[in-house]
């Protein structure tokens, strides 16, 4: 295939311990680390493997955020990818209109491959790519674990509930990433120096057919009832004591 | 009154307690329920039949739906859901791959992971891996296209004998280009993680496959079911499918024993509803300690015999 697109998103780094804002609005982003989505890193790794491995001849990375977005996308280039494209739009927006405005990038670049992660860990809305390959009428592969390119086909293994689901599905398709697809490789100083050179297409959402305004409104971003604290205990005759006491244990 | 329409969870002709959760979160919304049913051949709809508060069951036999195929099932939902106000599937693999489709073809905004109902149109939801909790409200007249968090619900009872209208197959076009493949899973005489009422899960801590042979022991013992980290499914010392957290199943037990596990973020996300939490660690500063109900600073290996001894 000619061109894998690859989706990313910029999130706040898995490691930082969110904090929501007195005023309900939200959560704290000042100052805060930010990263590529994890699982969107992995899609890009997959992307570059299948690359090395002949199989595709570009891999572009896409993401659409603010300006700042532009970090993440540079790591993108950073760890191999060819170009990038940045739709820029401030607000938070729901995965239907991520999916419609990829689509908008698909039908022009009509990638052979489209790799994204499973959720973004920021929203947790596990929908993105499954709307994409809807509007786009192709198949899809969710919280894959294993990819194999056979030229027009790819056989893939799923996460599901029930254990691992194998699949053969038709190319172009759009497949999710889950974190047993691979280890993201480290990016290199020099490679951070390359990617600077590469191309990173800026394109404002209001120059894009999409309608970006929303029906979901969010009244209040809160912090998760707090679990009432705990007790220590010494051995296992204490352990029982306390489970009886709570009526676990008879 | 708005009508619900769910979409059954099903696997190997058993259907499986998400439906009867998300019906439980539906019971909330509105008493019109009905279920629909994509099958190959009736077995799953007489199931469905039983739920309590459900109405009638939408019974669709075919062959395409001998596997569970998301591009296949998509376009047979939307149509039907053309008759109903809200659209209900249960936050599993199942619905997750599937309600996505249904949002794109339906063109509407899809709430994923429903853990309360706080009015018709207001729910809340998990963000930040449970870090945080939205409120959000859909817009008026808007059809309501949600998946529901299925450890936030519990099962209703049995005693229902709801109608079972078998229903033609809607004149779609169901592709062609995702081919089932098989599924590869352990079979397990120990209760189903998601609806267990004593989960046993192990971590890194655990050290190898073969150790968590005790924690097998220790299940049995309890009639309990067996989870573990993720640390523990990357190390190869269990299957995917018993992975707890985020990224893994949402549990809601009345009891979890954390054995070997630190506590990451990412796998308290999927212990937030349990009942008790008791954990055990040898490093008396782990993070699991902060959230656990019962903590114990010990030897796991000297922990767990010694409680399958005083056990019997
Ligand atoms: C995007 C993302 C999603 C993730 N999703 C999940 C998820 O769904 N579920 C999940 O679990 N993780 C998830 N993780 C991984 C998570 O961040 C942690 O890495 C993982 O949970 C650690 O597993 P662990 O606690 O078993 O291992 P460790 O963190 O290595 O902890 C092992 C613990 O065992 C203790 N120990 C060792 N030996 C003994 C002994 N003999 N007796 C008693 N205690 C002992 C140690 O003191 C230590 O606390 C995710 C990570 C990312 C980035
Ligand atoms: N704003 C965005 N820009 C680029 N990719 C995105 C964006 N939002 C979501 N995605 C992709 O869609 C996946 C699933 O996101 P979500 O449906 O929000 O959980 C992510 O892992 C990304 O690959």
């Amino acid at each position: 295939m000619e061109k894998i697109l690859v989706c990313i998103k910029r999130v706040i780094d898995y490691n930082v311990k969110i904090r929501v804002k007195p005023d309900e609005t939200g959560v704290v982003t000042e100052g805060v680390k930010m990263s590529i989505n994890p699982f969107d890193e992995i899609a890009l790794e997959e992307a570059l493997r299948i690359k090395e491995n002949g199989d595709a001849s570009e891999v572009i990375v896409i993401s659409i955020g603010p300006d700042d977005s532009q970090q993440q996308l540079r790591t993108g280039l950073a760890m191999g990818a060819d170009r990038a494209v940045l739709i820029k739009h401030d607000e938070e927006i729901e995965p239907l209109t991520v999916a419609k405005a990829l689509s908008e990038i698909v039908e022009k670049e009509k990638p052979g491959l489209i790799l994204m992660g499973k959720q973004a860990i920021d929203d947790d809305c596990s929908q993105t790519g499954q709307i994409l390959a809807q509007l786009c009428s192709i198949p899809q592969a969710t919280f894959v674990s294993q990819v194999s390119i056979e030229g027009e086909k790819a056989t893939v293994v799923r996460e599901i509930d029930q254990g691992l689901e194998t699949l053969e599905i038709d190319l172009p398709a759009i497949i999710t990433t889950d974190l047993r697809l691979n280890e993201p490789r480290y990016v290199k100083l020099p490679d951070i120096m390359k990617a600077k050179k590469k191309t990173l297409d800026i394109i404002e959402s209001s120059e894009m057919e999409t309608d970006f305004s929303s029906s979901i409104e969010v009244i209040a971003v809160t912090p998760p009832p707090p679990r009432e604290s705990g007790i220590m205990v010494e051995d296992v005759d204490q352990l029982f004591a306390a489970l009886k006491e709570k009526g676990l244990m008879s | 009154m708005s009508k619900v329409l769910i979409v059954a969870d099903h696997f190997d002709g058993d259907l499986l307690a998400s439906t009867s959760k998300t019906v439980n979160c539906a019971s909330e919304i509105s008493e019109d329920i009905d279920i629909l049913v994509l099958e190959k051949d009736s077995i799953i709809s007489p199931q469905a039949s039983t739920i309590d508060s459900v109405k009638n069951v939408l019974s669709i036999s075919n062959e395409a739906f001998e596997h569970p195929i998301a591009s296949s099932m998509a376009p047979v939902v939307a149509e039907i859901a053309n008759d109903y106000d809200c659209i209900l599937l249960p936050s599993t693999t199942f619905g997750r791959d599937l309600a996505p489709r249904i949002s794109a073809i339906l063109d509407v905004n899809q709430v994923t992971d429903i853990m309360s109902v706080e009015g018709p149109r207001l729910f809340k939801r998990p963000i930040y891996a449970g870090n945080a909790i939205q409120t959000i409200k859909v817009a008026d007249g808007q059809k309501i296209l949600a998946t529901v968090r299925t450890a936030s619900f519990k099962e209703l009872g049995n005693s229902n004998n709801a109608n079972v209208i078998d229903t033609d197959m809607p004149a779609v076009d169901v592709p062609s280009h995702t081919r089932y493949g098989g599924v590869q899973s352990e079979k397990t005489e120990r209760p189903d993680l998601q609806v267990a009422s004593t989960v046993i899960s192990g971590g890194r801590g655990v050290g190898s496959a073969d150790n968590f042979e005790l924690l097998y022991e220790l299940a049995d013992k309890l009639g309990a079911s067996v989870g573990a980290s993720r640390a523990a499914v990357d190390a190869g010392f269990v299957p995917n499918d018993m992975q707890v957290g985020q990224t893994g199943k949402i549990i809601a037990p009345e009891l979890y024993f954390a054995l070997g596990i630190s506590g990451a973020i990412q796998h308290i996300a999927g212990i937030k509803d349990a009942g008790t939490i008791v954990a055990v660690n040898k490093d008396a500063d782990a993070p699991i300690f902060e959230i656990a109900d019962i903590g114990i600073v010990t030897d796991l290996f000297e922990f767990i015999p010694e409680l399958i001894s005083k056990l019997d």
